[in-house]
C-alpha cells in the first residue's frame, strides 16, 4: 500500500494518514511490521491468497451485536432453547444458524440475584462471532485491570448501579471459552415479538456493563 | 451433548478435579507464554465446572502440539480473598479459566 491516491479536499476531518504525505515516523510498530512480513511470506508461498485475507477481514467486519441479540431474544422467548444455551452455548447458537467456528461459548445468566460481567485481563478475548469486533474500551488496560479489581466502580461508571444484595460475578476470559451475558428480560416486554425484543438487547448488555433497554 | 464432552481434544490428560473441588493456583514464575493471570497465582477457589480438555496454549505458542490436551476448569474465587481491600460484598466472585497443570488440591 505504498502510493494510493484519491481526490479529496482538505479540512475533511477524518483521521487516516494523508496519502500524499509519508507515514509518520515510527507509525508502524514492531508487531505491525512483523504482521506485514509474515502475511507477505504466506502470500508468496501460496498458503492463502490476498483475496482470502480480504474476505476474512470483510467477514469479521460484517459480524455485529445483532447476532448476539437474536440469540438472547430467542432465549427470552423459548425456555427450552434457553436451557440448551446455558448447557452448551456453541451448539445452541448453531441451531439459529450462528456458526461459532472454533469458539466455545459459555452463556452466563443475569438474574435478580446475580449480575455477570465479562473481561479478558490477559488480552482481548471476546465473542466476536456474536458481537463483532470489541469496543476500544474493552481492550484498554484500564478496563482490563479494573473490571476484576473493582467491578462495581467500573459498572457505576457505565451507569449501572448494582445493589449490594446482588452478587457481582466477573468472568475473566483467559483461555478457550468465550462469554456472553444473557441479560435479564426487562419488565414490560411481555407482549413483544422476538424481533422487537432483539431491539432491547445491546452490545453492552451482553458484555455485562449495562442492562437491556426498557421497552418503549 | 454436554459441552465439555463435545469440546474436548484427544488425547488428553486425565482430569484430576471435578465441580465443587477446592483448588489452589500454583505460583509459577517462569519465562514464556503463560495463561494463568499473575493476580490469581497462589489463591484458592472452587472448581465451577470442567470445560473440556484443550491443547496447551503455553506449548502451542512455541509451535508444539500442545498434546496431550490439558483439562481446563472454570475456578471461582471470592473477591475478598483475591483482593484483601475489596470494597464489595462478601458474595462477589471472579471466575477464571485455569488449566490443570496450574492447579493443586487445596
Amino acid at each position: 500500500m505504498a502510493t494510493h491516491e484519491h481526490d479529496h479536499g482538505h479540512d475533511h476531518g477524518h483521521d487516516h494518514a494523508h496519502p500524499t504525505l509519508p507515514d509518520e515516523a515510527g507509525s508502524r510498530g514492531y508487531y505491525q511490521r512483523m504482521e506485514i512480513a509474515v502475511r507477505e511470506l504466506l502470500l508468496a508461498q501460496g498458503v492463502f491468497t490476498a483475496d482470502d485475507v480480504r474476505r476474512t477481514v470483510e467477514d469479521m467486519d460484517a459480524r455485529s451485536p445483532a447476532g448476539g441479540a437474536r440469540v438472547v431474544a430467542r432465549a427470552w422467548s423459548d425456555p427450552a432453547f434457553k436451557a440448551r444455551l446455558l448447557e452448551n452455548g456453541t451448539t445452541a447458537c448453531e441451531e439459529l444458524g450462528v456458526g461459532m467456528g472454533p469458539t466455545k461459548l459459555v452463556v452466563v445468566e443475569n438474574t435478580p440475584e446475580v449480575h455477570n460481567l465479562v473481561v479478558c485481563t490477559l488480552c482481548s478475548c471476546y465473542p466476536r462471532m456474536l458481537l463483532g469486533l470489541p469496543p476500544d474500551w474493552y481492550k484498554s488496560r484500564d478496563y482490563r485491570s479494573r473490571a476484576v479489581r473493582e467491578p462495581r466502580a467500573v459498572l457505576a461508571e457505565f451507569g449501572t448501579a448494582v445493589p449490594d444484595d446482588v452478587t457481582v460475578r466477573v468472568h475473566d476470559s483467559t483461555a478457550d471459552m468465550r462469554y456472553l451475558v444473557l441479560p435479564e428480560r426487562p419488565a414490560g416486554s411481555e407482549g413483544l415479538s422476538e424481533l422487537q425484543l432483539a431491539d432491547l438487547i445491546t452490545r453492552d448488555s451482553m458484555i455485562g456493563v449495562a442492562k437491556a433497554r426498557q421497552p418503549g | 451433548m454436554k459441552a465439555a464432552e463435545s469440546w474436548s481434544v484427544a488425547p488428553a490428560e486425565e482430569p484430576r478435579f471435578a465441580a465443587g473441588d477446592r483448588v489452589a493456583v500454583r505460583r509459577f514464575d517462569v519465562p514464556g507464554h503463560l495463561r494463568a493471570p499473575w493476580y490469581i497465582r497462589g489463591h484458592a477457589g472452587i472448581v465451577e465446572r470442567f470445560c473440556g480438555s484443550f491443547r496447551n496454549p503455553e506449548e502451542l505458542a512455541y509451535n508444539r502440539s500442545g498434546l496431550p490436551a490439558q483439562p481446563l476448569y472454570r475456578v471461582r474465587f471470592r473477591q475478598r480473598e483475591v483482593w484483601p481491600d475489596y470494597a464489595g460484598p462478601e458474595a462477589d466472585t471472579v471466575d477464571i479459566e485455569i488449566y490443570q497443570h496450574w492447579l493443586d488440591p487445596a
